[in-house]
């Protein structure tokens, strides 16, 4: 089974995620998504930039998919998705239809927010041209068997495993906001919480991460004694999702439980280390996705 | 010039009451899974549905069928039936949110008109194009997030009939994108048709103030003098840093009778009022407002304003009788 590094959600600075992704070569990451997806005010990075670090991951032999934008408003957003599209090199995640039109009858990653819940909608953007998908996070793994089960063509199947949940999107910036400041002059504050900004209930308990427009999981999403059923699914790749510090060393724990090097327990232990908040894996286990759910 | 009124059903009463007090078309929903209002107690059997198509064909009126949830595994069969009677009923269209359910309407029933639901999140015309490419939809109903300019530039773009949300419940995050409900609830509008299911609702008491759960999540607490509202997730106060408020939305309505007459001018085909969990009576008063509202402004679209008495009728049926031009006036983003 492979392992990917999804893309960065929350907003970094340039010289952050180059040294991000410089690390990341002693990481044991098969797939890269690289790309901005949540909001098109982030400019820190532009698409050269993405593009230069695509070449350098891929003359290191690691796949390199790029990954666009879920909520497109304007016609610069669609302008931006047709440059990214016509990027020559690398395929597309496609995260919004639009990009599924520009990208229909090339290889591409059909990527979770593109609302995959049954056979008939996986059977059409296997038709054009999708060679793997990202299932909806709130399937539970009994759907995407039975999903799997039904589908008679080979597309490779990856499995967000590890991160906080993107929940919502919405046109409102909540972290501008949070800052009394209008969306069009957000001062890119998001650029203060590269974990987001923490949303608390009035019981002070975490409950949801702020991202520009994103609203995630406060709890952090985290498959691991699942691993053995979702290879029996012929589920072919689990993704971990960038946090600021730690991803290498989950990545790590994750890859050495792949090669039962570890048991499940021990990667739980290493993983918890690294965890910036609680875990939860509800949805799998057709739960309320906070919940936490001890397999035995 | 024109532009179609379509008001919610959630039974029939609503329906019949509806097309009397002026709309063009009722969205209704069958009573199970398939639809995004599937509250207990609500939406139509086939023999009321045939009864409420019945009573608006033979004025004239469309009636349109809201099959606008996302079917899941081996349960595919019951969102494709809904499809099948949807045909037999002679609906005058369908209103669907997932792609593979589009696919096999428009290949089963060519002849049956499609609408892309709002859940579909289709906020750009390439994507609208897609679905127009793919299954021949004739009208998107636009998720509440675009501005006018932006919904001015999707309407150059395209021949799909474009419809808008006017009045009522606002969704303050892309509809079909948002799956808060069932991280707390396990429910969501996209798997099972309810946001804040009220099954997992609790009221408690508690020394400061009267509080709101959804399963365990505080989502709100009540000083006496303070007007209390359905608990959903995203109207609830929360901490963020010190400030404890609205994090994500205040308990408000939608309310564009005012944007109008621009609507009308960018060629808007439609607008669409939300709320098939509200009263016959509720249906009656907004359907009213809105009817006095298109006429007037089609009749004189330079001099139009609204009505005082239906403005004030609109506020007070708000939700927390506050409304907002969301996010088509920009600062609200």
């Amino acid at each position: 089974m492979k392992l990917s590094l999804g893309p960065i959600l929350t907003y970094w600075h340039q010289h952050d995620v180059r040294e991000f992704y410089e690390q990341s070569l002693d990481w044991p990451v098969d797939i890269y998504y690289l790309g901005e997806v949540v909001c098109s005010r982030r400019h820190e990075m532009r698409l050269e930039d993405w593009l230069e670090i695509a070449a350098l991951l891929g003359a290191e032999g690691r796949e390199v998919i790029l990954s666009s934008q879920a909520l497109l408003e304007s016609e610069s957003d669609l302008k931006r998705l047709r440059k990214l599209s016509d990027n020559g090199i690398f395929a597309l995640e496609t995260n919004d239809m639009s990009a599924v039109q520009l990208n229909q009858g090339r290889p591409f990653v059909a990527g979770t927010h593109l609302n995959i819940y049954n056979k008939a909608t996986l059977d059409l953007l296997y038709e054009l041209g999708a060679f793997r998908w990202i299932p909806q996070v709130e399937l539970s793994g009994t759907q995407i068997r039975e999903l799997l089960d039904s589908a008679a063509y080979a597309i490779e199947t990856e499995v967000f495993a590890y991160g906080r949940l993107p929940l919502a999107f919405s046109s409102r910036c909540f972290t501008a906001r949070y800052y009394d400041l209008p969306k069009d002059d957000c001062q890119f504050k998001c650029l203060e919480h590269p974990a987001g900004l923490q949303l608390k209930t009035r019981e002070d308990k975490d409950f949801l991460v702020l991202n520009g427009i994103q609203t995630q999981s406060a709890k952090i999403h985290c498959l691991l004694d699942e691993i053995d059923e979702m290879r029996a699914m012929g589920v072919g790749a689990l993704r971990i999702s960038p946090q600021p510090a730690g991803t290498g060393e989950i990545l790590k724990a994750y890859r050495k439980l792949l090669d039962e090097e570890i048991s499940s327990p021990d990667a739980l232990k290493e993983i918890k280390t690294h965890a910036i908040d609680l875990h939860c894996n509800g949805y799998w286990h057709a739960m309320p996705g906070a919940h936490w759910e001890a397999v035995a | 010039m024109s532009i179609e009124l379509i008001c919610p059903a959630g039974n029939l009463p609503s329906l019949k009451i509806a097309v009397d007090n002026g709309a063009d078309g009722v969205y209704i929903g069958l009573r199970n899974a398939t639809n995004a209002r599937a509250f207990p107690g609500l939406n139509f059997d086939l023999k009321t549905a045939q009864n409420g198509i019945a009573y608006a064909h033979s004025r004239n009126k469309k009636v349109l069928l809201a099959l606008n949830t996302f079917p899941q595994g081996h349960r595919w069969s019951e969102w494709t039936d809904a499809v099948d009677q949807a045909a037999e009923l002679g609906v005058d269209a369908v209103i669907l949110a997932d792609t593979g359910l589009l696919k096999y309407a428009s290949k089963t029933h060519p002849q049956l008109r499609l609408h892309l639901s709002v859940q579909g999140s289709a906020t750009s015309y390439e994507a609208i194009n897609f679905y127009r490419d793919h299954f021949g939809i004739q009208r998107a109903v636009l998720p509440r997030v675009l501005s006018l300019a932006q919904v001015d530039n999707i309407i150059s773009n395209t021949e799909v009939e474009i419809e808008l949300f006017g009045f009522g419940g606002l969704c303050v995050m892309v509809e079909g994108r948002c799956i808060l409900s069932s991280y707390v609830t396990g429910e969501s509008p996209n798997t099972a048709g309810v946001c804040s299911p009220a099954k997992s609702v609790r009221w408690q008491p508690s020394p400061e103030g009267l509080e709101s759960r959804l399963g365990d999540v505080l989502l709100d607490r009540y000083s006496d003098d303070e007007k209390t509202g359905y608990p959903t997730l995203c109207k609830g106060r929360f901490t963020v840093g010190d400030d404890t408020y609205y994090a994500l939305e205040e308990p408000t309505s939608l309310n564009t009778i005012e944007l109008l007459p621009e609507m009308l001018k960018m060629g808007i085909s439609a607008v669409k009022i939300e709320g098939r969990q509200r009263s016959p009576a509720y249906v009656a008063q907004v359907t009213r407002a809105w009817r006095t509202a298109i006429d007037d402004a089609l009749s004189s679209p330079t001099a139009f304003s609204v009505r005082p008495e239906s403005m004030s009728t609109l506020e007070s049926l708000s939700e927390g009788q506050q409304n907002t031009l969301g996010a088509y006036y920009r600062s609200w983003k």
